[in-house]
């Protein structure tokens, strides 16, 4: 039942409800506001958005009155205008009009209305107030002063990051917006709330003073960094990337971005960026130009083929790189004959592989999680793996859903899930065989994996999450890093995808990196090659190839050390090996000493591409600014390459026909059907005795571009390199919070100071990778030894 | 992320705090967010610590944010240490035509303090809040927990004396 309302004369059937705002927000009537803000609770407290309402005596905020039958709404009558310009005026009373100083000055919300709306004097010739400002970290700059209380930041914290920092301190005239004590904010989408406040009350602090709204072009992109594919706006000037904002996907980011999305791009200017092509020669790193460093890399690559063979060569990219450069590298090497080529980097266990789609995509979009009735998260920290999925978890859960977490730590969230199912991580197997069975057996449909279900006993815990399961309609099961990187991956989709079965559910991946479904659909893996048609001979998964310790290596925007999962194992190969290439925006100091080649290709924001997110969205973007120095569009240095090495169909002139040329491919193609159904073993695989090591990537060591980006790395939430144990298991091995240990591995050892955790579980122990101090370890979800110096 | 116990609520605050818990549903235990700052400025001589205020929150299973909000807000907690007695006077509207002026100046004369002190010997602090609802028998003040009404300078100094 639609219901009439007038606004300023025009008459529009509504849905009963709305808000007056809403409705004119949709027929592009402007309406002034500060607090409003259709993402967050209405607060109607800056009463800014007074509009006359017939037969009301007084003004009515328009944020907060629901629409009624017949409503007749005027917005810039008499009594509308000197209302708003009322407001205006004592908004502006506390306000030190400092625009001049001010970084918001030309973009915003208060100077934009004040045009319309403010006098050009003041009547108020008393002092104003000033405010102490707060010191919310290294990401959000204050100037309270400004502040016109809004509340925006406050409601932001409660409602969409989940974690209350922000708060209004005192009352009356001695209101202040705040932390109370000082803290650094820890959300990890904390600066969402520069876009929020309508003031410059809370501004870019990177940003500060670094240029002026007016001076920058706005150029579209598509965040790096995990596989939401945020939508951004990249500001730049003078071909300098200058800031990052998110720019509105309803159906992907909505008006959010994490903050490694916004502040990675201080990465880009890192030092340590290469910026021209280098040689190794007598142990001597030397900067050459292009042609030198192409002609280089081809003899290198044909001598490789020569003594050796082309299926010597390893060949590894970044689940971060574009479908052109995943597409062209993979084109590369199996134009010289050559199928290893990975870019599962953090993953150990591939038996899986066979049985995977052509590429993985969620079953539901990311704009449907929030609808779902029940989703269960197995080996997923999602707050950091990809913040902005996470957010629409905890939506679902705020409207009613059940979340369960079946995980190897008890990762902080910004809700509590309705249930946690905490296990060791050697355990995670069995813990989801035992949700199997009770699932199969309550569905009378056990023979399938029989032997194997009835291997495990059955736990209440597990019995829980498996009634849950029962009850709701399409519970949607999404596998996160942990179990992807999982030593028992293969094992535990299997299991997942079991589960979905019997409950009339559906899996998920959230799969690592930018472009993960982009490079399963180009082939960037061994066993197929684009549009997922399997290869004539199967070759060597990425950690197959760290273990065949091969004479070359192709490295595409990968740092072993920090990307890849099992590092030492890695750097072993690497500094074996005859050769390897690095296609790198970075130079590390293992590179320099593993790397013969160094060819600097264009980092986010310098180059033209595509990503394809986990709900199998192509996203296609231009460069926002040229390459840094010499670099070059990793694209073209590998077109170069293919005509240099006289491969065919390397003739690209622009990076849409690569993407064509795949587009075309996939119509043509018909893969064949996934392999399954998976073949399940007859019992659980021995569990290893003693403390394991669980391998995951803090939030801020994700890749090489987060990691340069000095802002983020001093937030609250970026880590150190430590291992974490639970108090029971410090107790037993006598160690204290802070205590340095040599942890080991084989021949391999680190030495790390201990962090305790009541997060932690049983013998598991946290090590993080992306550290150049883990990097020694061999196997990231090994056993371990700990032994005090 | 271990919240270490420190002194601060007891055992016997909780257990008020918990009786107060009962008079609101279960989900709502913010409701219970001013009683039970009460009992706790009560147990520490009259006013809040933050480590106090994040202790009620973490009791109340609130933000810590939360409860700085509303301790900031009403001027019956203190932030900082207090005399002995608090000796709250109102100056609105009612009480200001009642002259409440006079009473002002003479807590002010006998104490030898302005508002927002403590006198030296940590008697007494004296305090301006807004109206305390009791117009009718104005000028009033608060000293702790009790109202005196209809105040003289005379008045005044006699409730003075009567204070340990």
């Amino acid at each position: 039942m639609k219901i009439e309302i007038e606004i300023d004369g025009k008459s529009f059937e509504v849905e009963p409800g709305k808000m007056i705002i809403e409705v004119a927000d949709a027929a592009g009537i402007v309406i002034p506001r500060f607090c409003y803000h259709k993402k967050l609770s209405v607060a109607a407290n800056c009463r800014m958005c007074l509009v006359d309402v017939e037969k009301s005596r007084k003004p009515l905020p328009a944020c907060a009155t629901p629409v009624t039958p017949g409503m007749v709404v005027r917005t810039r009558s008499k009594l509308a205008l000197d209302a708003q310009k009322a407001v205006m005026e004592f908004l502006l009373i506390n306000h030190p009009l400092d625009c001049p100083i001010c970084d918001q000055g030309g973009q915003c919300e208060l100077q934009d209305i004040a045009l319309g709306y403010g006098s050009d004097n003041s009547r108020y010739d008393q002092g104003k107030r000033s405010v102490k400002d707060k010191n919310l970290g290294p990401l959000i700059e204050t100037e309270m002063t400004r502040c016109i209380h809004c509340t925006r930041c406050v409601r932001f914290g409660r409602e969409i990051a989940g974690i209350s920092e922000m708060g209004s301190i005192g009352r009356g005239e001695d209101t202040e917006i705040g932390t109370y004590v000082e803290k650094s904010l820890t959300s990890e989408l904390s600066a969402n709330i520069i876009d929020l406040c309508p003031v410059g009350a809370l501004t870019n602090k990177p940003f500060r003073y670094r240029a002026r709204a007016w001076e920058l072009t706005q150029h579209s992109g598509v965040s790096p960094h995990d596989c939401v594919g945020s939508n951004l706006h990249i500001h730049t000037r003078r071909n300098a990337v200058m800031r990052v904002v998110p720019k509105e996907n309803e159906g992907i980011n909505e008006t959010w971005i994490s903050d490694r999305d916004r502040f990675s791009c201080e990465g880009l200017s890192s030092p340590e960026r290469v910026t021209s092509p280098q040689l190794k020669r007598h142990g001597q790193w030397e900067t050459v130009d292009w042609q030198t460093a192409l002609q280089t890399v081809v003899e290198a690559l044909q001598d490789v083929t020569e003594h050796h063979s082309a299926d010597r060569i390893g060949g590894i990219i970044s689940p971060n790189a574009t479908v052109e450069e995943l597409f062209l590298f993979q084109k590369l090497l199996r134009g010289m004959g050559c199928h290893n080529i990975d870019h599962r980097i953090t993953q150990t266990d591939f038996h899986y592989q066979q049985a995977m789609p052509t590429y993985p995509k969620l079953p539901v979009s990311i704009a449907d999680i929030e609808q779902q009735e029940l989703i269960v998260v197995i080996g997923g920290n999602t707050q950091h793996e990809q913040p902005l999925i996470h957010h629409r978890i905890r939506k679902a859960w705020d409207n009613g859903a059940k979340v369960i977490m079946i995980n190897p730590v008890d990762f902080e969230f910004n809700f509590t899930p309705t249930q946690t199912l905490l296990v060791e991580n050697r355990r995670l197997p069995e813990a989801l065989t035992g949700v199997t069975r009770c699932l199969a057996e309550s569905q009378q449909d056990t023979e399938i994996a029989k032997d194997l279900l009835q291997s495990v006993a059955v736990t209440p815990a597990h019995r829980e999450v498996a009634d849950a399961l029962l009850s709701a309609k399409a519970p949607l099961i999404l596998l996160g890093a942990g179990a992807q990187n999982h030593p028992q991956a293969g094992l535990m989709y299997a299991l997942a995808e079991r589960m979905a079965q019997l409950s009339n559910g559906n899996v998920g991946l959230l799969t690592a990196g930018a472009n993960a479904a982009g490079a399963w659909l180009v082939g960037a893996v061994p066993h197929r090659g684009p549009t997922g048609l399997n290869v004539s001979k199967p070759a060597l998964d990425v950690q197959r190839m760290w273990e065949s310790e091969l004479p070359a290596y192709v490295l595409f925007n990968v740092e072993p050390e920090h990307d890849c999962a099992n590092s030492a194992k890695a750097l072993k190969a690497l500094s074996q090996a005859a050769l390897v290439i690095c296609l790198t925006s970075y130079k590390t100091p293992a590179m320099e000493q593993y790397a013969d080649i160094i060819l600097p290709i264009a980092s986010f924001a310098e180059t033209p591409g595509t990503f394809i997110n986990v709900e199998g969205r192509w996203q296609s973007f231009q460069a926002a600014v040229i390459p840094k120095g010499e670099s070059r569009p990793g694209w073209k240095v590998l077109r170069v390459l293919g005509n240099l090495l006289s491969l065919d169909g390397f003739n690209y002139v622009v990076n849409t026909e690569v993407t064509d040329e795949l587009r075309s491919l996939a119509t043509t193609n018909t893969p064949e059907q996934p392999a399954g159904p998976w073949r399940y073993p007859s019992h659980l695989p021995t569990v290893s005795e003693g403390v394991e090591r669980f391998c995951y990537w803090p939030i801020y060591r994700s890749d090489s571009v987060v990691r340069h980006s000095q802002p983020l790395q001093k937030t609250p939430l970026s880590e150190t390199p430590v291992v974490t144990m639970s108090p029971q298991l410090a107790q037993r091995l006598g160690l204290e919070a802070g205590t340095e240990v040599k942890v080991s591995q084989g021949g391999d050892a680190v030495v790390l100071q201990v962090c305790i955790s009541h997060r932690m579980v049983g013998d598991t122990v946290g090590i993080a990778a992306g550290f150049l101090e883990t990097a020694g370890l061999a196997e990231s979800f090994g056993t371990v030894k700990i032994e005090r110096i | 992320m271990m919240t270490q116990s420190k002194p601060g609520l007891s055992a016997r605050a909780k257990a008020e705090i918990d009786e107060w818990l009962k008079k609101y549903p279960a989900d709502q235990r913010r409701s219970a967010v001013i009683p039970a700052l009460h009992i706790a400025q009560d147990e520490n001589g009259g006013w809040l610590t933050t480590e106090l205020m994040n202790e009620v929150g973490d009791y109340l299973q609130i933000p810590h944010v939360a409860v700085y909000e509303v301790a900031t807000f009403y001027s019956m907690y203190e932030l900082k240490p207090v005399g002995r007695h608090k000796i709250s006077v109102c100056t609105n509207i009612s009480c200001m035509l009642a002259d409440s002026d006079g009473i002002v100046r003479c807590l002010k004369d006998r104490l030898g303090i302005e508002f927002n002190e403590t006198t030296p010997d940590g008697k007494f602090t004296l305090k301006e809040v807004e109206c305390l609802g009791a117009c009718v028998t104005a000028p009033v003040m608060l000293v702790d927990k009790t109202y005196h009404e209809k105040l003289t300078p005379e008045k005044v100094d006699h409730i003075l004396s009567e204070l340990e």
